[in-house]
């Protein structure tokens, strides 16, 4: 059975370590947040400027100054520290931050990654992700195996415009998860009652199987 | 030469021309100037490129001028929130660049820091990078990214004094800072303004100099995405 939205997030979640920073982006990962092991300290970034990012507010306390990069409201917590985008890009473009989780439209089996436009239909723009993509230490993508229509969104090579080369190192799907290898995708977990040729069947890259798959 | 101006229009006397270049602080609808927008959305220049991260939505902050057809070109990263945006752009009414939201920032730092260019790694490989100079440092690929200023910053902050120094409040403080140094002319309008020493002098977030003119507005402060969760028991 492939896996929910939630058990991706649920199986994203355990990609953090204890003392982590981690950016987690809008949709999916956003989720991630209801998953973290409260045996370990991790740290929310949010790129419009806050370091130490709380849960949703209760209803009436709102704060139109207090939002995450999805432009949702959100609370601080006792460690939270505010700083300005160019600050807020500095952790993220120097390297500071530990993990980046997001979201993708199409990825490569050599970790290109596409997920800010559409041309001709979609207009939204990269927002964070190209530096996100480019100055976290690792990416972790989370995505739908294959599009609404059923395409294969695990690709030889991407054929939207990329959001960044090479960059990502783990991609989650509702089928399994993923490494970005430099002998190319490595298959690593499969989701429960998911076969191999299920995914290959929904795959256009090519993988390799782990050592100790349990399939 | 005093800074404090009755309100937006009076403090926008003898700034605005058509053509002219002007950034706009905020990040979606937080922090945005919105007492500056509405003045020169009533004053009727046109013919503007306008850099800001996002748009504003749909008939308020900087949507509001893109309604009224007075952008020309935005300079921005992420436009998602707005139809009118999309429906101008691919009916090629309205010129576009994008650039990574980190990019745009320091773009904006670099400008006010009399930096005129800049190497990041961000983009390298895709179109972003396209006719741009690469150069490799320590084995890695960058591009050149040159600083941005403009004829006209508007920004938006909690607390000034009469000198114009400011203090900004939560992530309504985004692109307002490196914005107020890179105008020819800064324009900041704030919640409220206190006597000279009043605000701590290490907590401020804008040194003055940065700003030349100032106005305490009156804000909807409207809320783009509410989410809330229950009390448990």
């Amino acid at each position: 059975m492939a896996w929910t939205r939630e058990d991706m997030a649920r199986r994203a979640a355990q990609e953090m370590e204890d003392g982590f920073y981690v950016n987690l982006g809008i949709g999916i990962p956003t989720l991630v947040a209801n998953f973290i092991d409260e045996s370990i300290d991790v740290t929310l970034q949010s790129e419009n400027g806050m370091l130490g990012m709380g849960p949703f507010p209760y209803e009436g306390e709102e704060d139109p100054d207090l939002i995450n990069a999805g432009k949702q409201t959100i609370t601080e917590l006792r460690r939270t520290s505010y700083f300005s985008s160019a600050d807020s890009f500095a952790m993220i473009r120097g390297g500071h931050i530990d993990l980046s989780i997001l979201g993708a439209m199409e990825v490569s089996g050599t970790g290109d990654i596409a997920n800010w436009m559409i041309p001709g239909k979609m207009v939204k723009g990269m927002g964070g992700a190209m530096d996100l993509v480019a100055g976290v230490k690792r990416v972790v993508v989370i995505m739908d195996h294959t599009s609404k229509a059923g395409d294969p969104k695990l690709l030889k090579t991407c054929s939207l415009p990329l959001t960044g080369t090479g960059v990502v190192d783990r991609i989650i799907t509702n089928l399994g998860v993923f490494d970005v290898t430099d002998d190319g995708l490595v298959l690593v977990e499969l989701a429960p009652e998911v076969t191999v040729d299920d995914v290959k069947a929904s795959t256009e890259a090519k993988f390799a199987l782990a050592e100790g798959l349990v399939v | 030469m005093g800074k404090l101006y009755t309100d937006a229009v009076a403090a926008l006397d003898g700034v605005l021309f058509d053509g002219m270049t002007i950034m706009a602080g905020g990040f979606g609808l937080c922090g945005i100037p919105e007492n500056a927008i509405q003045a020169i959305l009533d004053s009727g220049v046109k013919d503007l490129t306008i850099i800001s991260n996002n748009c504003g939505v749909d008939g308020f902050g900087l949507g509001k001028l893109l309604d009224a057809k007075r952008i020309r070109k935005m300079v921005s990263s992420y436009v998602g929130e707005n139809k009118e945006f999309e429906r101008q752009f691919l009916a090629g009414e309205l010129e576009l660049e994008f650039n990574p939201q980190g990019t745009l920032a320091e773009r904006i730092r670099a400008g006010g820091a009399g930096i005129p260019g800049f190497y990041v790694k961000t983009g390298v490989g895709t179109v972003i990078a396209e006719g741009k100079d690469h150069r490799d440092f320590d084995g890695e690929t960058y591009i050149m990214e040159t600083g941005l200023t403009a004829d006209l910053s508007i920004v938006k902050a909690w607390k000034a004094d009469p000198q114009g120094n400011l203090i900004y409040r939560k992530t309504a403080r985004n692109f307002n800072p490196m914005m107020a140094s890179a105008g020819k002319v800064t324009l900041a309008e704030v919640e409220d303004i206190v006597e000279l020493g009043e605000l701590d002098a290490d907590a401020i977030h804008t040194p003055g100099i940065f700003v030349q003119r100032l106005i305490k507005g009156e804000f909807e402060k409207r809320i783009e995405q509410r989410t809330t969760r229950t009390k448990e028991g």
